[in-house]
């Protein structure tokens, strides 16, 4: 670890001086150039975003008329996407390239009950046995069911330290985009690439275009991340990011814990962007400071003069830019069936005529023009890799503690990872959702896509944490609503949907 | 990889917007270890109800429409990263996926599966959901070489983009490992530079 991490600052150093600029520039510059100091020859080169400045890092070649071979810094991989990878790599008789640089988990298909017995399902079991005996045979670091690491890849890497400005990350998994909130390029691949990248440390990939999205202002008491992220894709639609990859900047996201930056970053991939980044700051630096797997004094400050230059150039060009009023955000519900059929709590269901949407209606058994406040709703979801860390059960509890879920629901509370579940023990969260009738259970992926045991019955509604309400994702036949933890805690509380910004000072 | 050059056949029209890889192969069938078998599954709460029936109206089972072709409405694959997705599609027997739009993974994921996404125009789009209804037995055409598409009988053709290097990799067969593990050199020499 130690020798990568004195390389990165090498590297920034290294790119400072002789390559970040084009081939142009340092024509015109290489007469005088050496005779002028490193940080002064910087200030001629292109302008570039955040973005760039991260992936032009990693280009270890560009082929022409077709996609860069990117380096991957940490590759994460867990039992649902993983096995026909490695079985490529036998097939061919492959080795994989760079072990130490892939970190394992279970979350999808494990029970998030009785996680010390055999798990129960025969094919989920058969799964989780082959990614150990895969991470055996190749020397690959497994946090499996039960180790005191274990929990959702996109909860576990970040709390870790595993993930880190800077990085390059990839992981058979959408939600990947997540890790963008330290300021990395982090993506979701398929298991061919997962292949390739157990073959080569790097993928083939296109440079995508660059998208920013700006929200500025003081967002209203009783905002939250999550209602943030599902306003912009309410306002932006489904597949508006789609061939971008996304920088969020302004006040709001400065302001945001990185547990928040988290959520916004996750759900990139639900308007269709392929990742999705902030500028590492502070808070980011206080977040990683201390981690198990983050560099330690000297290293750290060396890094730390590295991830202070990850930040869009004033000037740089976007492909695409939208910009929002915080003032004009209010909790958000989802009343369709996909992420972008998003309204303010307190407002109704729009017409839209096309058939699509009439189908979606019709599958979650709303008409246009309704409002949702007051649906009875029988369960609620807190978990998942965008709502299930610390401070979202730090949220939901503050408004549970003293009051009691409503006899109809069946309230549901996944942490993300063993970490976030000791924590929640430690700070006497799990006496206050205990006493309010909630179920606390063990850490994993769990109701977000119903892998496992937890799924909402057909035909039910569940005001979900979780990122997807498209048809049966909790289930066959289950409903989803899309909310925060604070929304699904006021709905478990009322047995209904209610607007909870009334009874907020 | 297989190769893909050239094929003409009749299509499946799924003519519903924002088709997700959930509804492709939902999450409950991605428990397999290896690529076998997802075809079965494909669209399977569309395709089938809770007890195992074949629904009526769903395209897929309607004897009318067959072949090699999907053509589906736009933002076709959005969601998941799962490659189970492709699969799925391609175990089916379909060759060939056209939409006006597709999400970006799940383009990926079919490049490297030998499944040909083609993304027209949405007036293209139209004029194809619009032969299939007149005439289930329209045929189309499909030219990598070209980057064509065409509704033989009605002579009405449309250009489509792709990355030259897939369309290289389609046409002969090659996938992206071969590729890279022919560049492991250049790789290792880049992470000497980088000193990683």
């Amino acid at each position: 670890m130690g020798a990568t991490l004195t390389g990165r600052a090498i590297r920034y150093i290294f790119f400072a001086c002789h390559f970040e600029r084009s081939r142009e520039v340092f024509d015109q510059a290489k007469t005088d150039a050496a005779s002028i100091p490193c940080a002064i020859r910087r200030s001629t080169k292109m302008k570039k975003t955040l973005f760039d400045k991260i992936w032009d890092a990693h280009v270890v070649e560009s082929i022409p008329n077709g996609p860069d071979i990117l380096y991957i810094d940490k590759h994460l991989i867990h039992e649902v996407t993983s096995p026909q990878a490695f079985q490529e790599l036998k097939d061919r008789d492959i080795p994989v390239f760079r072990p130490d640089k892939i970190v394992a988990t279970a979350d999808h298909n494990t029970p998030t009950e009785n996680q010390h017995l055999p798990v129960k399902d025969l094919l989920s079991r058969k799964q989780l046995k082959e990614l150990t005996q895969n991470c055996e045979e190749n020397n690959i670091t497994l946090y499996g069911l039960g180790h005191p690491y274990n929990g959702i890849v996109h909860v576990m890497a970040p709390e870790l330290g595993i993930t880190q400005p800077g990085m390059t990350m990839v992981c058979g998994d959408s939600h990947t985009s997540t890790h963008g909130a330290f300021g990395t390029i982090a993506f979701g691949i398929g298991t061919s690439q997962v292949a390739q990248v157990f073959a080569s440390q790097s993928v083939l990939v296109q440079k995508p275009k660059k998208l920013r999205v700006n929200v500025n202002g003081k967002l209203k008491n009783g905002v939250t991340p999550k209602d943030v992220i599902l306003y912009i894709i309410s306002e932006l639609g489904t597949n508006s990011g789609t061939g971008y990859f996304c920088e969020y900047a302004g006040n709001v996201f400065e302001e945001m814990s990185m547990e928040g930056r988290m959520t916004v970053c996750n759900m990139s991939i639900e308007m269709g962007a392929r990742g999705g980044l902030i500028a590492p700051d502070q808070t980011t630096y206080d977040y990683v400071e201390g981690r198990e797997f983050a560099p330690k004094g000297e290293a750290f400050e060396k890094l730390k003069t590295y991830w202070e230059s990850l930040k869009t150039d004033e000037g740089a060009v976007f492909d695409q830019e939208y910009s929002f009023d915080a003032e004009a955000i209010e909790p958000m519900v989802t009343y369709g069936t996909n992420p972008g059929m998003g309204i303010k709590i307190s407002q109704a269901i729009p017409v839209n005529e096309s058939k699509s949407s009439g189908k979606a209606l019709a599958y979650m058994g709303f008409t246009a023009g309704e409002s949702l406040i007051d649906k009875p709703i029988n369960y609620i979801f807190i978990g998942s890799c965008t709502n299930s860390r610390i401070e979202d059960f730090r949220i939901a509890a503050n408004y549970i503690k003293g009051k009691q879920k409503a006899k109809n629901v069946n309230a549901l509370i996944v942490p993300g990872s063993r970490q976030v579940a000791a924590q929640i023990e430690a700070e006497g969260l799990h006496t206050i959702f205990e006493e309010a009738g909630f179920q606390l259970r063990q850490p994993g992926c769990s109701a977000c896509l119903a892998m496992n045991d937890d799924k909402i019955p057909a035909g039910e509604y569940c005001v979900s944490t979780s990122n997807r309400n498209f048809e049966g994702r909790q289930g066959q036949g289950s409903r989803t609503i899309l909310a925060s933890p604070l929304t699904a805690a006021a709905t478990a509380i009322a047995g209904k949907i209610v607007d909870y910004t009334q009874n907020l000072n | 990889m297989e190769k893909f050059i050239t094929l003409t056949d009749t299509a499946v029209p799924l003519e519903i917007e924002n088709i997700d890889t959930d509804q492709i192969i939902p999450a409950r069938f991605l428990k397999a270890t290896d690529k076998a078998g997802f075809g079965e599954n494909l669209f399977k709460d569309w395709r089938f109800d809770h007890v195992g029936n074949e629904k009526e109206d769903f395209p897929l089972n309607q004897e009318k429409y067959h072949g090699q072709v999907l053509v589906a409405g736009d933002n076709f694959g959005c969601g998941s990263s799962r490659e189970h997705a492709a699969w799925a599609i391609k175990a089916y027997g379909f060759k060939v996926v056209v939409s006006s739009y597709f999400a970006d993974i799940f383009k990926g994921n079919s490049l490297n599966n030998g499944l040909l996404p083609v993304q027209v125009s949405p007036e293209y789009l139209s004029e194809l959901f619009k032969a299939i209804e007149e005439n289930p037995q329209t045929q189309i055409k499909v030219d990598l070489e070209n980057q064509s598409i065409k509704l033989i009988d009605k002579n009405l053709e449309e250009k489509f983009d792709i990355d030259a290097y897939k369309k290289m990799c389609l046409l002969k067969g090659f996938d992206d490992i071969d590729f890279l593990v022919s560049k492991l050199d250049k790789i290792k020499a880049f992470e000497k530079q980088q000193n990683v």
